[in-house]
């Protein structure tokens, strides 16, 4: 794309707006024919291989130090029967679609951009073009809805191992009793607890395929440019999940009534 | 028969630089016309442009009833299907063989059947001469395989409207010989319209039916191939004869001072006379004439199409 003027602002409204252009033709084109079944079975799957096993060996430790931290605020306010609840919301709601989102952007996204901005660069996705092929249809669509849905499947996984974690550090370390989490888990944690943190997942999944795409279909100058455009890719998906995780987090505490409130 | 591409007050420009302007020409169909220009003149940008995959702020390009400019995204794939289009170094897929490369557009624009496939594949490998290397992958032969390559899958769907970009470069100048007899071979047996980009004089001279040059900004001539060679437009003279003295300098263009200079170094009358015209290249023995030079000539001659000339 062609440099836009020499305001930072306005560059930077181009790039939203055509970020958003980019996603809105992902979803219309998702419904295109030919669907492209076998592109989005094999980047699930390397999206799925690439992050189960950092996946589960980064929310262990984070459930447990969740459970830890909350442990020992709990313990000092003498609300210890409820770190179970605490502990297990904060992980469910929070840090598992974060954790999810991270490494999909990080392992997944970083793949993703530098495969369609090497692709970008080769002519490939012009010759793709002349030829009247969609590379947004071709390409770019399976690989934000595999991420979108690896993102969904792995927050499950993450939830419950997290959530495993937190416990086992509870119940072992902080001698805290097994019914004591237990009850206050089921105290204030509720079904659309779970929900909320499956449709971040979901969000966050698709913010994260969609902007490698769109830094990968747009690398400036060679292959250095393809290098930056997956720094830039990873940093700008960081920014945008925590915002969207703010957004997010507060509109479904406004309309969702916390149990036990 | 080939498809005419009506170039119309086209205009592109990257940010605040122009790249060129109102360039207005007509391909007539079936007919090989060249572009010429000194490097960084923006050919690979107007062949792109041809094809719609970059937008230029103004003018039109007109295929078929479609503005490959202005026109919606829609109707631009469909008029895409009439092009092939030979890229600089291939473009092939890196992921996949030479053969699935090739076979891409069959398989993505037709439902033919595989063996029907392997038909028309087998084909246009023999034309561009790569049988024996299908399962090789691009990485692994030689940039002239992958521009041949590149050539049979854009003649896979048989288009009526040839690109290529710079055919020649990469190659030798027997494989370009060779290049240039192939390309005036499929003109013959497939009639499209060709655009061939290059700054090879000898595929200049001997392959078109028209020249057109780009300079300054500007395309400073465009007409039948005879009237170039023989042109006495400065620009024209000087590139065609690859020598130093003239209005392209090594940076875009030459300043006054220098041109003055250049003058003064040379006290005699220009003595250097346009080359001869050598003949064009004729189709290869036992191939069909070219129905293209049929139709150029009743046009001159103002006659009708297959009537007696």
């Amino acid at each position: 794309m062609s440099a836009v003027g020499g305001n930072p602002v306005a560059g930077a409204l181009a790039h939203a707006g055509r970020l958003f252009a980019l996603g809105a033709t992902t979803v219309r084109d998702t419904f295109r024919r030919p669907f492209q079944v076998r592109e989005l079975i094999e980047q699930f799957w390397f999206l799925a291989s690439v992050t189960i096993l950092p996946a589960a060996l980064v929310s262990i430790p984070f459930g447990a130090v969740i459970s830890l931290q909350v442990g020992s605020l709990a313990q000092q306010l003498g609300a210890q029967s409820f770190t179970g609840g605490a502990s297990v919301l904060a992980v469910i709601q929070q840090a598992s679609p974060l954790i999810v989102a991270l490494l999909i952007a990080g392992a997944g996204g970083s793949a993703i951009c530098a495969d369609l901005g090497s692709r970008k660069i080769r002519e490939e996705l012009d010759a793709m073009e002349v030829m009247g092929v969609s590379p947004v249809q071709r390409l770019v669509v399976p690989r934000v809805l595999a991420a979108t849905a690896v993102a969904v499947l792995l927050n499950g996984l993450v939830s419950v191992v997290g959530t495993l974690g937190g416990y086992f550090f509870n119940v072992l370390l902080q001698h805290g009793t097994p019914g004591a989490y237990l009850s206050s888990f089921s105290a204030l944690a509720q079904l659309p607890d779970l929900y909320i943190s499956e449709f971040k997942a979901l969000v966050f999944g698709f913010i994260a395929g969609l902007v490698a795409a769109y830094r990968g279909l747009n690398p400036r100058g060679g292959p250095k440019g393809v290098g930056d455009a997956v720094n830039q890719a990873v940093v700008i998906t960081f920014l945008l999940l925590f915002l969207v995780n703010v957004v997010l987090t507060a509109v479904y505490l406004r309309i969702v009534p916390q149990k036990g409130a | 028969m080939g498809i005419e591409v009506t170039v119309e007050g086209l205009t592109k420009s990257f940010g605040p630089q122009t790249v060129w302007q109102d360039v207005t020409l007509t391909l007539p169909p079936g007919e090989v016309t060249v572009m010429l220009g000194p490097s960084g003149t923006g050919k690979t940008v107007f062949l792109k442009s041809v094809i719609g995959l970059l937008k230029p702020e103004q003018g039109r390009v007109l295929v078929d009833g479609v503005d490959m400019v202005n026109s919606p995204e829609r109707e631009i794939y469909r008029a895409r299907r009439l092009f092939g289009l030979m890229f600089q170094d291939g473009a092939l897929f890196g992921s996949l063989n030479l053969y699935d490369n090739i076979a891409f557009p069959l398989r993505e624009h037709t439902r033919k059947k595989e063996s029907e496939i392997r038909r028309t594949v087998m084909e246009r490998m023999e034309m561009v001469g790569l049988v024996g290397s299908e399962a090789k992958l691009p990485g692994e032969i030689s940039g002239g395989m992958r521009k041949r390559a590149g050539l049979a899958r854009a003649l896979v769907l048989d288009p009526q409207i040839v690109l290529c970009d710079e055919p020649d470069s990469g190659l030798d100048p027997v494989r370009t010989s060779y290049l240039s007899q192939l390309l005036i071979d499929l003109n013959a047996q497939i009639d499209a319209t060709m655009l061939i980009v290059t700054h090879n004089l000898d595929i200049a001279a001997t392959v078109p039916d028209n020249i057109g040059m780009l300079f300054r900004r500007e395309l400073v001539a465009f007409g039948p191939r005879e009237d170039l060679l023989a042109s006495r437009i400065p620009v024209v003279r000087q590139f065609l004869s690859g020598r130093r003295a003239g209005p392209i300098g090594m940076s875009e263009e030459k300043d006054e001072a220098a041109l003055a200079l250049e003058r003064a170094d040379r006290p005699g009358p220009e003595t250097d006379r346009p080359r001869p015209v050598p003949a064009q290249l004729e189709p290869s023995p036992g191939l069909p004439a070219r129905r293209a030079v049929e139709r150029r000539r009743a046009r001159q001659h103002g006659l009708q199409p297959g009537g007696a000339a």
